[in-house]
């Protein structure tokens, strides 16, 4: 009798048992985040596609500010080493530490938002708006939807912190913070391709530089 | 008379010794550092005129390392079962296959 009771033990963490072993939640998450990388993948695209396909200015290397964008990557960055952090604190039963690292987390995304909206704004003083030329149409449309991803984030994160003042974060509840923690990291990586191919790679038109 | 399965782990026991398996808050804060040691140096590299010629492999290669980093370490890929990462490869496949025929049909690599 004993040893049936440990072939059908509870559940352990916060789901229950599956066919696959695993947490189907956390399959979903992953699903969701492939399929999220087809739609970046064809923002991407396009954006690779137009940007040197402007007949007239600004061009990318009229308004692109490298040095500032380069301290929103690293903001998003520190962001990613936070949010694993509060996910190691609430498996360790840390709900405490999880919650300060939980908010630092939404307060790096919040700053790397208010760069973007200090970013768009001095470009369309500088002339480029969304309907300008094609490099600002396929620009604004792939960054400002990274951006919402990023606002979303800032969202489920404090959402997070707030549950956990009701005492439903716990070390049961880990799995909540981890697929959060997730999305999270994903628009990290988004922003590293984005970073790169946007910001650092040089365009072929006249206005191009780097 | 005892039942021998017992000793087999239930899934739910796997999956939390997969959990039970990642990094500590220490290996994580070496990831951050060599993540943010990267982006300086991609930084760096934009501005320095002798890497004009091999800038852009030398970027693809910077972000393919964080890239990779990131999904390994702070996503757990590396950790976890090999079913998400196979969900998450197949994502990301589709979307490089989806960036090769776009530019390929545009030509934009002949230009």
């Amino acid at each position: 009798m004993a040893s049936l009771e440990h072939a059908v033990a509870p559940p352990v963490g916060d789901h229950a048992a599956t066919s696959t072993g695993l947490p189907h939640l956390k399959l979903a998450i992953w699903l969701f985040l492939a399929s999220d990388c087809l739609l970046f993948g064809a923002l991407i695209s396009t954006y690779v596609l137009y940007r040197g396909a402007s007949t007239t200015g600004p061009y990318p290397a009229d308004v692109f500010d490298i040095p500032y964008t380069s301290v929103s990557s690293f903001v998003l960055l520190a962001s990613s080493l936070t949010m694993v952090l509060a996910l190691a604190a609430i498996q360790r039963g840390d709900v405490g530490r999880s919650r300060v690292w939980l908010l630092a987390t939404a307060l790096l995304g919040m700053t790397f938002l208010g760069g973007q909206v200090y970013e768009f704004t001095s470009f369309v003083r500088e002339g480029l708006t969304l309907k300008t030329n094609v490099f600002g149409t396929s620009f604004y449309v792939l960054t400002g939807f990274h951006g919402t991803h990023v606002a979303v984030g800032v969202l489920m994160l404090l959402t997070l912190f707030t549950l956990s003042f009701a005492g439903k974060i716990t070390q049961d509840s880990a799995m909540t913070v981890e697929l959060v923690g997730l999305y999270w990291h994903f628009v990290d990586i988004v922003w590293i391709v984005i970073f790169t191919v946007v910001y650092l790679i040089p365009t072929g038109n006249p206005g191009a530089g780097g | 008379m005892a039942d021998t399965h017992v000793d087999e782990p239930v899934p739910e026991v796997r999956a939390r010794a997969h959990a039970g398996r990642h990094p500590g808050p220490k290996e994580y804060i070496r990831i951050a550092i060599i993540l943010a040691a990267i982006t300086a140096a991609e930084v760096a590299v934009y501005y320095i005129e002798g890497f004009k010629e091999i800038l852009v492999p030398l970027l693809f290669f910077f972000s393919f390392v964080k890239f990779t980093l990131v999904v390994l370490w702070f996503m757990h890929l590396r950790f976890d079962s090999r079913t998400y990462a196979r969900f998450f490869v197949m994502g990301l496949a589709g979307a490089i296959t989806l960036f090769l025929i776009v530019l390929l049909t545009f030509q934009v690599f002949s230009s």
